[in-house]
Formats: C-alpha cells, structure tokens, sequence
C-alpha cells in the first residue's frame, strides 16, 4: 500500500442512521409540549437534565479521568445563580439559564486551581469536601435564603403552561446542545488530547500535550454544562433548598447512569438514563425496594458487563451511533474509494 | 556545537537520590548512547532532560539556553521528544492517532505520518489499528515514530531493546541513521551495550547515579566498559 492512496473518515452506515434518527427525535421531542401533558414534561425534563448531568460526568471522569464526587456543587450553584439573576438583578429566568452556566463555569476556574492539586482518590474526597463548603456557605449566608433556601419568584410570575413549555425546551436544548459540545471535543485535537492523558498522561505529557491546561479545560466545560442543568432544574422546580440543591445524590445518579450505560462513550449515558428512568417508572411503587433493585441492577450490570450496556450491545459488532476515531479507508487498486461522511485528504493531520 | 548540556545534576525521587552531580553533553548532530545496568539512573537522567523530573542543583541546557524552570510542553516546543521505557504507546488510539498526538507541539521540519510510514512500513498496514493490539516491535516502532512526528531537534529513545526479540532489535536501530541524516540528534538509553556501541559516536556509562566511564566507543576497551558497567 502505498501511503498516499488511503483517506480517513469518521462516519459509518450506523452513524448516519443514528444522526437522521436522533434528527428526528430531536424534532418529535422539540413539539410534544403541543401534545403531551404536564406529567410527562416533568419526567422528559428530569430527564433531559439526567442525561446532560451524565454527560458532564462521563467527559470529566471518562475521557479526562477525573473522578469527582463533587459535581453536586455545580449544580447547586447553578440554582442559585438562576436566583441571583432573575430575582436579584432583575433578568429573565429564561435568559438567566445560559448566563448561570457561564458564572458557574468561571466559578469552577479558581475551584479547579484548589481541586487539581489533589491526585486520584485524593481529588474524588477533594471535590466531594469542596462541595460541601459550598453548600455550608450558602447555608449560611441569610441574604441567600440560609438553611431552608429561596424560591425563585420571577419565575414563579410566569404563567405555568409557558414556564413548563419553555423550560421542557430549555432542558432539551442543553441536552443536545451538551451531546454536540462532547461529541465535537472529542472529535477535535482537544478530543485526541484527552484520550491520550486517559490511556497515559506522562506519555501525552512528554509528547508536548499540556495537560494541566487540557484537564482545566474539561473540568471548567463539564462544570459550566451541570451548572445550566442545575438551573433548568430548579427552574422547573421553582423552589430551591441547599441540602438538596448540593446533595450528592446528584454525583451518584451521574455515576450510576454512566456506568450502567457505559464509562468513555456519548452513546452510554444516554442509555444509561433511560435504563435509570424506566427503573424509576415500573419500580416507583414499590418502596424501599425500588432502591434495592436499581442497587441490585447496577451491581449485576457492573460485573456482568464492565464496559456497560453500550459496550455489552456492540461487544460483537462495534457501532458507532458517534463515531470519534479516523478510520482508514483503502482502495486496492489504489484509487481512493467514494466515501461520505467528513472525508479528509490523505494524511491531512500530518 | 552543544545541543544538550547537563552540569551538576542531582536529581532525587522523594528522599532517594537517582543522580549525584551528572555531567553531560550532545552535541548537534550525533548519536550519544548512555548504558548501565538496571538502577544505574540512565531514564532517571533523560526524565530530567525533558522534564517530567527537576534537579534541585545544576543547569539544564538546551539549544544554548537554560530550560530546568520550563515546563515539559515547553521543552518539547523547543525541539526535544522522548521516546519512553516501554513503549507507553496510547493503547485505545488508532497507530494513526498515536501518530497525530505526537505532531501535537507541530514544529515545522522534515516528519510526516507518510515519512513515518516509509521510515517503518510494517507500519503501513497497521495504522487503523488500535495501537494496544500491535505487537511489541509494531509499538517500539510506533513509539519512536510518535516521538519523530514532534519535528525534535533532539530525539531521546529509552531502552529501544527492553523486551524484543533480538531481530525486531536490530530491525529499528537499523532505522537511526535515517533518522540522524533527516537532522535529528540522538540520545539513546540502553542495557544492550552492543546495540548501543554500534551506533553511537560518544558513549556515557552511568553506574549508581553517577557517570564512571565516557568517551568514543572505538577508543574505549571492553574491561573499561565492563569495569564502569558493573563497577568492578
């Protein structure tokens, strides 16, 4: 083969398909508050949320390697960021959602500066501890509610219809808007990056990959995408306590989802909560042993199928619903054969 | 003119000292290959050089300028890449991939995956393939062609020989002088004292942390070596 004659493309038969089908999702879920009920928007809202919050996880922990028990506090901060703004400064709610993202991403910046001096379990309890001083002060500042919180009355104003409408399309919009952003870094030099620190950080380190500033990247990205979840949470919600805004329930709900669904790939998550949400239906009615069950589930998932259920399902046939990694296409009479998709021009990375 | 210099290094892993007082220098343009037994510091030194290890004491130097403060990223900016002890090859990127992230620093000069590929064809036919699935040679030679894509004015190999068959051995150092005449100078760490000898113009034997033997390969004898190797 000669070096020249190959091409590199991403896409496959199943990535097309998954892209015109997710389209189509997108678009169905986009007009149901014209059909559904209340009901089902508030699930499909908690929901959208649970996937975008797992996401976050799963770039953070599966593709950075940073395992944080502490992402609750984004959350929360995202809650009363969307407060501050509409109640205090007089914004939107609606409007307030990206802008609490964007304050709780520069919240995280000097945060990642305290939490990455800690390395490996040091930084999960690290960021898990960090949390919890954040929920303390807020507990106890009294301008911000204290210890039995504040309710966000700009939006409380709004009629209920239109705020569930509009919030339903917020939590989708910051669900598919986290799957690009995720899918789109891994796709770039900052993806490849990130997966060379995973698979070995001094070898990516000694090849020139700054991995300090990649890893600040990702934190300060994964944090900013909880912290609109959080405020489209509470959004929905209306009413926001800081034992439940910052409890850490939330990290685990990120970790069990991505783990049942599949650690290191955009695919997992996504499965992984709806697993979660249908547990969550059929099981409701049982009481505690609703808990018992998904404990259960996860422990039978974990050592049956450590790859998740994404990694179970295309354990024999590899799909790619997302597809990260180039792949080579070779012709054997040396032409380069006619591919869709994002085709590159012979080694155009070099 | 001297591409590398180290003076007074005395680099330490917590309480234990690795390196007392090690004195060094590359100069542009040749193959200087540093032996020694197991322990002796030899990847303790190269570690220095790139970064990933500071020495309390003494001076670095790299292309005429002192670079111990600067970070790894930024020496690799400057034209120096290490190919580390036991391949650490990116095992869930593709050989293509690993290849990529080693052009992350994108220095201009001469090395191109496609002058990768001719440089190691058996390359060639791998490089859709997850890098963990490559035999040990396949990923000595990625490994080394990862660390070529920097454009490295200095390219530093740790223990090419570590685990291969003596076949594969010889079938990348016949690779070097490639290399050298592309402009690349070269650092080489080895414990395969013959491999090493052959190609080195100037060799540095380390024993306990310290440099007991250097000088050309043809004007050392092999009592001298053996002597500075095992310290007997």
């Amino acid at each position: 083969m000669s070096a020249s004659t190959y091409r590199v493309v991403r896409s496959s038969r199943a990535s097309r398909i998954g892209l015109a089908v997710g389209a189509l999702l997108v678009a169905g879920l986009a007009v149901l508050p014209y059909a559904a009920g209340s009901g089902t928007l508030r699930t499909l809202i908690s929901f959208l949320t649970l996937v975008t919050v797992a996401q976050m996880w799963n770039l953070l922990a599966g593709y950075a390697g940073l395992l944080s028990v502490g992402q609750q506090a984004y959350i929360g901060l995202g809650a009363y960021a969307l407060w501050v703004l509409a109640d205090e400064v007089g914004v939107h709610p609606f409007v307030a959602v990206p802008l609490a993202g964007l304050i709780v991403g520069l919240i995280a910046l000097p945060t990642a500066g305290l939490a990455f001096r800690l390395r490996g379990g040091y930084f999960a309890i690290g960021t898990w501890v960090i949390a919890e001083v954040y929920r303390l002060v807020i507990a106890n500042i009294q301008a911000v509610g204290g210890g039995s919180g504040v309710t966000i009355t700009a939006a409380s104003h709004i009629a209920r219809a239109t705020r569930q409408n509009v919030t339903y399309w917020l939590a989708l919009a910051v669900a598919v808007g986290t799957i690009g952003l995720v899918y789109g870094i891994l796709r770039s030099r900052l993806g490849l990056a990130l997966t060379a620190i995973r698979d070995d950080e001094t070898s990516a380190e000694s090849l020139g990959v700054h991995v300090f500033r990649t890893k600040l990247w990702v934190y300060v990205l994964s944090s900013f995408g909880c912290g609109l979840a959080g405020a489209v949470i509470y959004l929905n919600l209306l009413r926001i306590q800081p034992d439940a805004a910052f409890s850490v329930n939330w990290t685990a709900l990120m970790i069990f989802v991505v783990v049942i669904g599949g650690v290191g790939t955009i695919e997992g998550p996504i499965i992984g909560a709806i697993l979660y949400f249908i547990l969550q239906e059929t099981l409701a009615d049982y009481g505690s042993w609703y808990l018992i069950l998904v404990g259960l589930v996860a422990v039978v998932i974990t050592l049956k199928a450590p790859r998740g259920l994404w990694g179970l399902l295309t354990e024999r046939r590899p799909v790619h619903v997302f597809p990260l990694q180039r792949h080579v296409r070779i012709d054997a009479s040396g032409e380069i054969p006619p591919v869709s998709g994002r085709p590159r021009s012979a080694c155009a990375d070099e | 003119m001297s591409l590398l210099s180290l003076t007074d290094i005395n680099s330490r892993y917590g309480t234990f000292q690795a390196l007392f007082g090690v004195e060094l220098r590359v100069d542009e343009g040749e193959i200087v290959a540093v032996i020694g037994a197991n322990g002796a510091g030899k990847s303790t030194m190269l570690k220095t050089v790139v970064g990933i290890m500071r020495s309390p004491t003494g001076e670095v130097r790299f292309a005429g300028r002192p670079v111990g403060h600067l970070p790894v990223h930024q020496r690799v900016s400057l034209g120096m890449s290490l190919v580390p002890e036991g391949r650490r090859v990116f095992p869930s990127l593709t050989v293509r991939e690993n290849l990529l992230v080693g052009g992350w620093v994108k220095r201009p000069g001469p090395w191109t995956v496609t002058k990768i590929l001719q440089l190691f064809p058996l390359l060639e036919r791998r490089i859709d393939h997850p890098a963990g699935n490559l035999s040990g040679g396949e990923q000595q030679a990625l490994a080394i062609g990862r660390g070529l894509m920097a454009n490295p004015r200095l390219l530093m190999l740790d223990e090419v020989s570590l685990g291969l068959a003596p076949i594969v051995v010889r079938h990348l150092y016949a690779a070097i002088p490639a290399i050298v005449e592309a402009g690349t100078t070269i650092l080489i760490v080895e414990q395969d004292i013959g491999q090493a000898l052959s190609v080195a113009d100037r060799v540095y034997c380390f024993l306990e942390g310290k440099v007991a033997l250097s000088g050309r390969p043809r004007e050392l004898t092999r009592e001298q070596i053996a002597a500075a190797y095992f310290g007997v």
